[in-house]
């Protein structure tokens, strides 16, 4: 069920919402959190896409901010909301969407709009997906929030917006370049948890531009307190991490960016899955805790100056070079399962408008 | 199972929650294992449990059967399984790091030379996929196989592992089918493997409603102060199937519903839902709870009058005609057996003292549910007339646990109008509706509580003869006088269990 609002108000976007809510015969609202995307018109049909899959994880309300500020003056001046409430069912998740397109000068003023179509008394979460404010927990729509969601991979410079999440950081703040590496940790924790042994240095492989790389070394470097070297490869996201301990290394290397062998001194070599996931995924996993990261915290707060320079070059994979050739881009988030999508981002791209 | 005696593991943390319990290096065997609940349940929940990365890398999965089958054939078969049955979706890579670990073992129970191939397979395992000599043993047979099962294990070294290893036995219902049986059973399997390390499967506590009962009563406020004799009227608790006993004629026919369900399934929910808070969350003081509101459970007096039994007659369900009991393949026309089944219970203690526990289970009833209602008494005065509150029933809580899982309270409210009427309405909390599209299924969950050695969710051997303590003298009683009421397929059960409730002035709820 599709409503289309012109020149609105958040109150009658609320009206709308009720209304279509007791049409369909399921007054109940089960939705667990308001989950805020804050986009623009070119990238919104992936967000979305996105945050509907994991709606079906956390039914949520999912309000899509696209802002319009216009480039000629007269628009800029102008001020109008236009929404798109869709509910249940098919595509739009398990809860409700509803798309606000602020016109003008109400794009700088997007809390506005957001404060009264919150639902009452559940946790608010707030996602940029690609360019997020410099302090988000200080924006006006992050302050709302219990958890705040980046993506350092998305952006124009990812070690740069590291290091300034680091400065930034405050409980709720979480990356999904942060998200990505969950699986390579828990593996990596796994592997300690059947071999106890002191580690005398690390070693993190991985594509450049990728922000997930730091992070894991960061996180490696806080844990163990060793040093921790990070080396560039072709990727796809992160190849490899070794461990040097005395009877030998430790080594889980993912070449292709699915199956990954783990090596063990003293224990059977072994496939282990660690398959890219989809931002749905990321973003369903972020939604499962609301409560701050203290993990998280730790690692970006290390900072980025403290990993030694990243060696060029790694292991020679001859065959791979191609195709990281073709996803070096920056707009290559990373670790993004991008099967079938890949199409269609790099085209929003270009349509995009900058949001300032 | 992990102590504090294990040396740290820098990469653990316990603010880091994001890092999922992993199980430790170990591996799966199972017995039996071309029957359909490994089919069906086990082999699924192990590809979901890997999928989701709950499974330690090397993690292997031997199969034993009477099947003249390679390690390739059987990876074949697990995978047709998991295809057909699992619940994530399928992935290459998951599906080859599992493979890799796959093993078949053919052989008979009582053949010496196939348990000397499972131990040798067992110690490849440890070489070459790094098991770490950690394994669980699935006994997915019928009970007569344990004793056999259990002394070959013990014969061929495979029932303990060195110092640092564990060894398991996983067994699924029924666990005997009076006391005697069950303490003997017990008595064979605790000979070989620790009462600790002998996980009996109740697949029901491992669905998260009823996990979501504990949370429900210690998390919150609201509920447990209404949760006893002043506020409680009586509790139902309600295990309706709308299928017959489709082909398990051999296994059905002389056990009953109240032997296939009452004992294990109702008595569990009945002691979660009335225990009192445990002193943790941990197994041995959940069990210590359990043990002691079982211990409180007494049966009535008058069995004749507060126990019914049924069995369904030909009639139409849900649309389709089918035969009666006594006309099922493979049934003896002068059966006995109870295809429903009603008991009422009291609880002597000072929480429930005088509230009844009216427990029911039955097939081919009106439909497939289960559910715990605790239902409220009356407000001991209502300043409405009588008229108004004529369609005001009592209020209830109803802890949906499958379908359609939730919780449902039922109260009375004012129906809009200029007159003061009031009308029952309820209340919903639909877990698919707040949480995940697909949780997760209670055997992955088992599963990987028995691989963590987690024994939460896992009846004791005491909870089992307990149970059977309870139960016996109906079964004594209903084997001495009369036979089992017939009730049309497709109804709710017998007369009689309505009259059951009717004396005490109550009637069942419909689900």
């Amino acid at each position: 069920m599709n409503i289309d609002l012109t020149d609105t108000t958040s109150s009658q976007i609320n009206t709308a919402l009720v209304n279509a809510r007791r049409a369909s015969g399921s007054p109940a609202v089960g939705m667990v959190l308001t989950l805020v995307v804050v986009t623009d018109e070119g990238n919104h049909y992936d967000a979305l896409k996105a945050a509907g899959e994991a709606s079906k994880e956390h039914p949520s309300r999912i309000l899509v901010v696209v802002r319009r500020p216009g480039r000629s003056p007269r628009d800029r001046a102008l001020a109008r909301l236009d929404a798109e409430v869709r509910l249940g069912g098919g595509g739009a998740g398990a809860g409700e969407t509803v798309l606000l397109r602020l016109h003008g000068e109400l794009a700088s003023h997007a809390y506005s709009v957001v404060l009264p179509l919150l639902l009452p008394d559940a946790p608010v979460v707030v996602w940029w997906p690609e360019d997020a404010p410099e302090n988000p927990a200080g924006d006006l729509l992050g302050k709302l929030a219990q958890r705040r969601i980046t993506d350092a991979a998305a952006t124009e410079d990812p070690v740069r917006t590291l290091a300034l999440r680091s400065e930034t950081y405050a409980p709720g703040d979480t990356d999904l370049s942060w998200t990505r590496i969950t699986p390579w940790r828990s593996v990596l924790a796994s592997a300690l948890d059947q071999k106890h042994t002191t580690i005398s240095g690390a070693e993190v492989e991985g594509e450049e531009y990728n922000p997930s790389t730091e992070l894991l070394a960061m996180w490696l470097t806080e844990r163990l307190r060793v040093p921790v070297r990070r080396v560039t490869s072709v990727g796809p996201g992160i190849t490899a991490v070794r461990l040097a301990t005395v009877d030998g290394e430790i080594c889980l290397d993912r070449a292709h960016g699915s199956l990954a062998e783990l090596a063990v001194p003293g224990q059977p070599d072994r496939h282990v899955a660690l398959h890219r996931r989809t931002t749905a995924e990321l973003i369903a996993e972020e939604l499962r805790r609301l409560d701050p990261d203290e993990a998280y915290e730790q690692a970006v707060r290390l900072g980025v100056h403290r990993l030694a320079e990243p060696r060029q070059g790694g292991r020679g994979r001859g065959e791979d070079v191609e195709a990281g050739g073709s996803s070096g881009g920056s707009d290559d988030s990373g670790e993004t399962d991008q099967s079938g999508e890949s199409g269609e981002s790099a085209s929003s791209d270009e349509g995009s408008e900058a949001p300032r | 199972m992990s102590s504090a005696a294990d040396p740290v593991n820098p990469l653990r943390d316990p603010q880091d929650r994001r890092l999922p319990r992993i199980a430790g290096p170990s591996g799966l065997v199972i017995f039996g294992v071309t029957g359909d609940l490994s089919r069906k349940k086990l082999m699924p929940a192990v590809y979901d449990l890997a999928n989701r990365g709950l499974l330690p890398p090397g993690f292997s999965l031997v199969g034993f059967a009477r099947r003249d089958w390679e390690h390739e054939d059987f990876a074949q078969v697990v995978h047709d399984a998991v295809r057909e049955h699992a619940r994530t979706p399928f992935r290459e890579e998951v599906w080859q790091q599992l493979a890799e670990g796959m093993r078949f073992v053919p052989g008979v129970f009582d053949d010496d030379a196939a348990f000397q191939r499972l131990r040798s397979t067992v110690e490849e395992l440890d070489k070459s996929r790094g098991t770490g000599g950690n394994f669980a043993f699935y006994l997915s047979v019928p009970p007569k196989f344990f004793p056999t099962v259990v002394a070959q294990l013990k014969r061929h070294g495979l029932s303990s592992g060195e110092t640092g290893q564990w060894r398991r036995a996983v067994i699924e219902k029924p666990f005997g089918h009076d006391l005697a049986s069950a303490r003997e059973l017990n008595q064979v399997v605790h000979e070989v493997f620790r009462p600790s390390e002998v996980f009996r499967i109740d697949h029901y506590l491992g669905k998260e409603t009823v996990q979501n009962i504990l949370a429900l009563r210690f998390a919150n406020t609201m509920f447990e102060p209404l949760w006893n004799r002043s506020y409680v009227d009586h509790v139902q608790i309600t295990m309706a199937e709308d299928i017959g006993i489709g082909g398990r004629a051999g296994y059905y026919d002389g056990i009953g519903s109240a032997r296939d369900v009452i004992q294990n399934h109702l008595l569990q929910l009945l002691a979660l839902t009335a225990m009192e808070e445990p002193a943790s969350f941990h197994a041995k003081a959940l069990v210590t709870e359990k043990l002691k509101v079982l211990n409180a459970v007494r049966l009535p007096a008058d069995l004749a009058t507060h126990t019914v039994r049924g069995q369904y007659a030909a009639g139409w369900q849900g649309g389709r005609k089918v035969p009666g009991y006594l006309d099922e393949e493979g049934i003896d026309s002068e059966s006995t057996t109870d295809t429903f089944a009603a008991v009422k219970l009291e609880i002597d203690n000072r929480r429930w003292a005088g509230v009844p526990f009216y427990l029911r289970t039955g097939k081919r009833l009106g439909r497939r549910v289960t559910e715990i209602a605790v239902v409220f008494q009356r407000a001991p005065h209502s300043p409405f007339g009588t008229t108004d509150t004529q369609e005001l029933g009592q209020n209830a809580l109803v802890i949906r646990v499958q379908p359609d899982e939730g919780v449902t309270i039922r109260f009375g409210s004012k129906v809009p109008g200029t007159q003061m009427e009031i009308r029952d309405v309820t209340m919903d909390f639909a877990y698919g509706e707040s949480f995940t599209e697909s949780s997760p299924e209670a055997y992955e969950r088992l599963i990987l509580d028995v691989l963590l050695g987690d024994a939460n969710l896992f009846p004791r051997h005491q909870e089992v003869e307990r149970s059977w303590e309870i139960l016996d003298p109906v079964e004594e009683h209903w084997a001495r006088y009369g036979r089992p009421e017939q009730y049309p397929a497709g109804t709710w059960g017998p007369r009689a269990a309505d009259e059951m409730l009717a004396r005490d002035g109550r009637s069942w709820r419909r689900p």
